[in-house]
Formats: C-alpha cells, sequence, structure tokens
C-alpha cells in the first residue's frame, strides 16, 4: 500500500496526539454527527432496509465465490465493447502499467476522479516521479492536494479541515499550480466551492488523460460505474481523450441488475441521500463520443490474500460508503490519520491489515484500535461483521507473536488461562483478592502501578470484596449446587 | 425447569451482589437457581484480546458445566455474548468437532438476565421497590450483539417509586471495551468523558445497565470525579423490595445486600 503512511507509530501512539487536537476534535464531532443523523434519517425511511442490506451481502459474497469467473468475464466484454484490460498484481505494478499508459500518449498531466484504489497505490507519488502532474479535482481531495495533506475519511477525505482552514490553503496554494483564489475569498462553502470550481475547469478542459476508480464493474456487460456528488467525476470521464480507471479486483458486480441493490445502498450509507447527483456508467468506448481509449487496471495487491481467509474475506464485500466511520466513537474522537492508512475508521482497521500484512507496529495495533461496540456492524449496508473480524485479526498478531520469549501480556494471560482453568484455582484467587482488598479502605482504589496505572490515570478502580460470590453460596447454600 | 446461575468470573470475584441480586429475584419469583460451582469463566478476555488458543479449556469447561441445564441465565450482556457468538468459532479454532456439538447445544439456551425475566419466563414486573432517580445505559453487546432491545427498560418501568430518566446518547459505547481501555486508554478516557457528561446531565443518582464492566468503566469515572451518581447492575435494582430498599441504598458499593 502507499508509501506516505509508512512510519506511523502504534495505533495508542498516534491516536494520543491526535486527541490533543481540539480543532481536529471539534471538526469530526460536528461533521460526523451531521452525516450520521442525515443517514439515520434516509435510511429510516426505506421500511426494506434489512433485506436490501442481505441482499447486498448475499451478492458480494456470491461475486467473492466466483471471482474468478466474473473478473474473466468483465476482462472479454470490456475487451468486446473497445477497451483494454491490464492485470495488476500489486501497488507497483498498477502504478507501472498507468504511467507507461500516460507517456504512451505523450501527455505529462492527466485529472483525476477521487479514487480510494490509486490512494491505495499512491499513483499520484508514482505519476510525479515521473514527471507527470496529477490533478484531483474531488473538492475535498482537492484540499488535501493543495494542503500537502493526508486523506482522512474515505468519502470526506478533508473531513478533519474547518471552512477556515480550507480559504487559507486556498489562499496560499491555489496560485502555484494553476488559477488562483481571489484574494479577498471568504471562508463560505458557495465562495469555496466557486474558487475551486475555477480553479479546476482550466484544467478540465486542457486535460487529454483522465484516471478514474470504479465503484462498480458489471460482469455481463463490461460497465463500469462511478457515483459522484460534485460533477467533476462526469467531467473526468467524458471529456479527455484516454481514460484510465483502476480498480479493485473484487469491485465487480454479476449483472447490471445487481445495479439495482448497490445504488439503493450506497447513496443513503455514504452521503445521506436517496441518490447521488451524478451516476456515470460506460462501456468500452463508444466511437465520436467520449474518450477513444479506455484502459482498465484490475489491481489485486492483497485481495487474494485476504480472500483465501475464511473470517477475514468479508472487508472484500465493502463498498466504501464509510457509514462505519461516521458512528465509530474512537475514529469521531481520533480522525483518520491515526489509522496510518488511506483506509481509516473501522473498515480500515480490519482492511489494511490484511492487504499490508502484520508486520509493522501500526498494521499490528490496528486489530485493537476498537472497543468492539459493534455500532460499524450496524450501519454497514453489505453487513460486515466489523468486531467478528477485528477479533479475528487479534488472534493472527498474537499467533504470530508466538514462540519467541513471551511478552508481559502472554504471561498473563497464560496464567489466567491457568486460573481460570478449574474452579479452585479461581477461588484461591478470590480469597487472595479478598484478603488484599481488606488493605483498602471500603470504597474505590485510586492509584494503582503499571499497567493498570493506565486505568487508574483517570478512573478509580473497584475494592475486591471479602466474600465472593461462590464463598457466599458455599456459606449460605452449603453443598447444594 | 432446570435454571443454572452463570455468575460470571467478573461478578462472582468482584460484584457479588449482582449474581446474589439475581437470585434473590428468581427466588422471588418461584423458581430455583443452581450454581455449578464448576464454572469458571467464558473467556471473553482471552478471546477478545486474540488469545483463542488459551480460550479452548475455558469454552470446554463451559459446556462441560452448563449442558444438563434447561436455562443459564448470566448477568453480563458482554459474557452471553461471547458465549452465543463465539463459543463455536473457538471450538472451531479448537478443530474439535465433539466441542462444536457441544458448543451448539448449551450456546442457545444461555441467556442475559433481563431476556431470561422476560422471554422465557414471560415477566416484566418482578416485585421491585426502588425510590431513586435512575438513568439506564444500554451496554453495547446488549444492545447490538443480543439485541436485548427495551426489555431492561420494561422491567424497569415496572419498579415501583423509580424514577427512570432518559440517557441522552445513550446508544453510544462507553470507551470500556475490555483491555481496550487499558491499550488504548487515551481513546477510552475522551469516550468515557463524554459518556459521564450525559449522565451528569440525566440528574440521576443511580445509573443502571446489565454489564458491571461497563458500570465499573463509568462509575470509575463517574468516582474520580466525585460526581454524586452510582453506579447499579439492573439484578440488584429488581432485587430491591419495599423494606430492604431504605437499608440497601445506605450501604456502599462493598457491602452485600441485606
Ligand atoms: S465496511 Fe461497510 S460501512 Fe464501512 S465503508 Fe465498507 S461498506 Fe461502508
Amino acid at each position: 500500500m502507499t508509501a506516505t503512511f509508512l512510519g506511523t507509530p502504534a495505533f495508542p501512539e498516534a491516536a494520543k496526539r491526535a486527541l490533543q487536537d481540539t480543532q481536529l476534535r471539534a471538526n469530526l464531532a460536528h461533521a460526523t454527527a451531521t452525516i450520521r443523523s442525515k443517514r439515520a434519517v434516509v435510511v429510516g425511511e426505506r421500511p426494506d432496509w434489512e433485506e436490501l442490506r442481505l441482499a447486498g451481502e448475499a451478492l458480494k459474497d456470491q461475486v467473492l465465490r466466483h471471482l474468478d469467473t466474473y473478473l474473466v468475464q468483465l476482462e472479454e466484454k470490456v475487451t468486446a465493447a473497445g477497451g483494454t484490460v491490464h492485470w495488476a498484481r500489486d501497488a507497483a505494478e498498477a502504478n507501472r502499467i498507468v504511467v507507461d499508459l500516460v507517456r504512451a500518449t505523450g501527455e505529462t498531466e492527466v485529472v483525476k476522479v477521487k479514487s480510494m484504489a490509486t490512494q491505495e497505490t499512491d499513483l499520484n507519488g508514482a505519476l510525479e516521479t515521473a514527471g507527470i502532474s496529477a490533478w484531483e479535482t474531488d473538492l475535498a481531495e482537492l484540499i488535501v492536494q493543495l494542503g500537502h495533506d493526508q486523506p482522512s475519511h474515505i468519502l470526506v477525505p478533508a473531513i478533519h479541515r474547518n471552512r477556515a482552514e480550507i480559504r487559507e490553503i486556498f489562499l496560499a496554494e491555489m496560485g502555484k499550480v494553476g488559477e488562483p483564489a481571489p484574494p479577498d475569498l471568504p471562508a463560505e462553502p458557495r465562495a469555496l466551492a466557486e474558487a475551486a470550481r475555477r480553479h479546476l475547469r482550466q484544467k478540465f478542459l486542457r486535460a487529454k488523460v483522465g484516471i478514474s476508480g470504479a465503484n462498480f464493474a458489471v460482469a455481463e456487460t463490461g460497465s463500469l460505474v462511478v457515483v459522484e456528488s460534485e460533477g467533476n467525476g462526469r467531467m473526468c470521464l467524458t471529456l479527455p481523450e484516454t481514460l484510465i480507471s483502476v480498480v479493485g479486483i473484487e469491485k465487480v458486480v454479476p449483472t447490471f441488475a445487481d445495479l439495482e441493490v448497490f445504488l439503493q445502498l450506497l447513496p443513503r450509507s455514504s452521503t445521506g441521500e436517496r441518490m447521488n447527483p451524478y451516476t456515470s456508467i460506460w462501456t468500452g468506448v463508444t466511437p465520436g463520443d467520449g474518450p477513444q481509449a479506455f484502459h482498465l487496471v484490475l489491481v489485486d495487491n492483497g485481495r487474494t490474500t485476504s480472500l483465501a481467509d475464511p473470517v477475514g474475506r468479508q472487508a472484500l464485500r465493502c463498498i466504501r460508503c464509510s457509514a462505519c466511520l461516521n458512528v465509530c466513537p474512537v475514529y469521531e474522537r481520533t480522525g483518520g490519520h491515526a489509522y496510518g492508512s488511506v483506509y481509516p475508521g473501522p473498515i480500515g482497521a480490519i482492511l489494511t491489515p490484511q492487504l499490508r500484512g502484520i508486520e509493522s507496529e501500526i498494521d499490528k495495533s490496528l486489530p485493537y484500535a476498537s472497543s468492539l461496540c459493534g455500532a460499524c456492524f450496524e450501519v454497514c449496508p453489505v453487513r460486515i461483521d466489523i468486531p467478528e473480524v477485528l477479533v479475528h485479526l487479534r488472534a493472527r498478531v498474537v499467533d504470530a507473536e508466538r514462540g519467541g520469549v513471551p511478552s508481559a501480556e502472554e504471561l498473563a494471560m497464560r496464567s489466567a488461562a491457568w486460573m481460570f482453568g478449574d474452579h479452585r484455582r479461581l477461588e484461591s484467587a478470590q480469597r487472595a483478592a479478598g484478603l488484599g482488598g481488606r488493605l483498602f479502605r471500603r470504597g474505590r482504589i485510586g492509584r494503582l502501578p503499571f499497567p493498570f496505572s493506565k486505568w487508574t490515570d483517570a478512573r478509580d478502580a473497584p475494592v475486591p470484596p471479602a466474600e465472593s460470590f461462590r464463598a457466599w453460596w458455599r456459606r449460605t447454600r452449603g453443598t447444594r449446587r | 425447569m432446570r435454571i443454572a446461575l452463570f455468575a460470571t468470573c467478573f461478578n462472582d470475584t468482584m460484584f457479588p451482589d449482582t449474581p446474589r441480586a439475581v437470585v434473590t429475584v428468581l427466588e422471588r419469583l418461584g423458581h430455583t437457581v443452581e450454581f455449578p460451582v464448576e464454572q469458571t469463566c467464558c473467556g471473553q478476555l482471552h478471546v477478545n484480546t486474540g488469545y483463542q488458543r488459551e480460550a479452548i479449556p475455558l469454552v470446554r469447561l463451559f459446556t462441560d458445566t452448563f449442558a444438563g441445564y434447561d436455562a443459564i441465565v448470566a448477568p453480563s450482556g458482554s459474557c452471553v455474548g461471547m458465549v452465543r457468538e463465539y463459543h463455536s468459532r473457538v471450538a472451531e479454532v479448537a478443530g474439535d468437532p465433539g466441542l462444536a456439538a457441544a458448543v451448539a447445544r448449551v450456546a442457545p439456551r444461555v441467556y442475559e438476565f433481563s431476556e431470561l425475566l422476560v422471554d422465557v419466563l414471560g415477566v416484566t414486573d418482578v416485585g421491585a421497590y426502588f425510590p431513586h432517580r435512575v438513568t439506564y445505559h444500554p451496554t453495547c453487546h446488549s444492545l447490538r450483539m443480543l439485541k436485548v432491545g427495551d426489555r431492561p427498560l420494561r422491567l424497569l418501568r415496572a419498579v415501583r417509586g423509580i424514577d427512570l430518566i432518559e440517557l441522552p446518547a445513550a446508544a453510544e459505547c462507553c470507551g470500556f471495551g475490555g483491555t481496550f481501555a487499558l491499550k488504548n486508554a487515551d481513546v477510552s478516557v475522551a469516550m468515557v468523558g463524554d459518556k459521564v457528561r450525559h449522565v451528569r446531565d440525566t440528574g440521576a443518582e443511580v445509573l443502571c445497565a446489565g454489564d458491571n464492566s461497563c458500570l465499573m468503566h463509568i462509575g470509575g469515572a463517574l468516582s474520580r470525579l466525585r460526581a454524586g451518581v452510582r453506579t447499579l447492575h439492573l439484578a440488584e435494582i429488581l432485587a430491591a423490595t419495599e423494606p430492604a430498599a431504605a437499608d440497601h441504598v445506605q450501604v456502599s458499593d462493598v457491602e452485600p445486600i441485606r
């Protein structure tokens, strides 16, 4: 995955820093609460919402079971419609293919529609190295790019910024790469959007190459689908002569009719709208209309590894709606950067360790970046049981560490398992705890040594009672069970 | 019907008043409760922290201990969630079809306390009296994993004398999450801070929930702030009756119910 996030410390440390950023906290609390309530309203309108979710889950599972078949079918249909299909094993291969395709056109700049797949491969970095300028055209993506920043949300990559910050970025940066923002730019949404529109217009009209992702790829027809809100996607997909779409292999759906399900699930879960303003669907090339060269780059980049994991593979159902981020109490407080990946929040915590592996400190810590409250599963339109995958990945992290010198945690867990292995051992421990408890005056414990200080730094701890339940049972009920 | 109490290791050791209250309520309703002494722990701590292998013997012990009962009741949404949703997974990790079959027999008969009362025993009024201002936090596992819905609230509404106040943003996690509270202490504290703010906004003197682990967390933060709000498990409110209630509210948290 992208190199730009590498070196992110383990989640707890990154989160600690983020938690101190009061501006970030305020921006996120406001933005996530707004999207959450919009979603709740439009989802509540649908009496068949649970059936839609079940249908979305079933369709995606069918795709994953027969991924090989659907991908080959997709390739045939795209090719028959005049497109060219390329297969990329990993990020480097995908980027190389795209760079070569752009070079072959002789162009040195491209316009881009917001795409998670190209974020994942850090295509912009690869293009820059090759001397090709890539202009992001989605408003939030533009803010991130101009601000030399990282995305922090799947749908709203600049969710961590407020209008005042956006105004400053536009004033300082737009002029360096194209049409500048007007010097009297106010921090008003309408004015900021207008400045972005003017800045981008030139780039749209000049660009000969467009780069996109896709929300769905229909195997039956070879059609690609991009849903968006701003119309920048429609421009990028129709104005350039060459269109290159970089798409994860899990984005395929069997038939055109299946879009019925996903085009209901996605906008309601994502932006909280009944339907998104722009839905572009295209099939190969159409002579005299739109791009005359179309390339589809199908990217694996760790997806088949996830597919081989019976529990983990459900993460591949994800349609990147970001509903799980918006309801996550952890994400709401830390923001996206702490997750060290273009995929933040609950989906990031289960997808990143599967795509990148669990070697680095950040990737090992991601499955633990959750209280397992289950709010994400409840809203996920394709019913990914995120807590289940988190727990599963935690076991993988633990199992990968086994065999060496056991950590303090492993020793503690082993001795707890030994104690719980027989009720008589538990009883001895309870008696010891009860005696220990007498050392404290009744009430609460305010200070404990490390690692329990992590608890008592902010929370009192209860004093163990003098008599456990089972001791009371035996005392009052005798030997009766 | 043979009812077994699964006290849970945490309540057994730290909050014995809660399983005692379960016994009180069930006996008051005319049922006999058994406590199989072989029981220890459902394995939640291990499974949720990634130590699934260490949980295998605990799952085996659990299914052996509770195999003969019609209903097993536990005063903890998260422990019941562990048994019903994850014991089968642990059996899979163990690669033991016999264990998997035993889990399939036992796990569906394990009920959270409010489920047992409302669904199995068909009661909402358990004859309790608790003249206090109470707010209820629906813990995550009860709410989203077990989907207990409004069962606890129906039980609380039937308590005489109670002044039940709705908790704002009630469904939001308190930030406990087992080892999460230690591993991600900063995020956890940020979360409990907001929960505490909502609890205090209600003006309640008692915060009630169906899980003592969450209550220990929120209660620990309330206590640190000297907020003047006590935490009490649902079972203990349901166990309170007219003469006993006045006694009970004066004793400290560590004293047994009289
Ligand atoms: S995991 Fe589910 S809720 Fe989260 S982004 Fe993916 S589809 Fe949406």
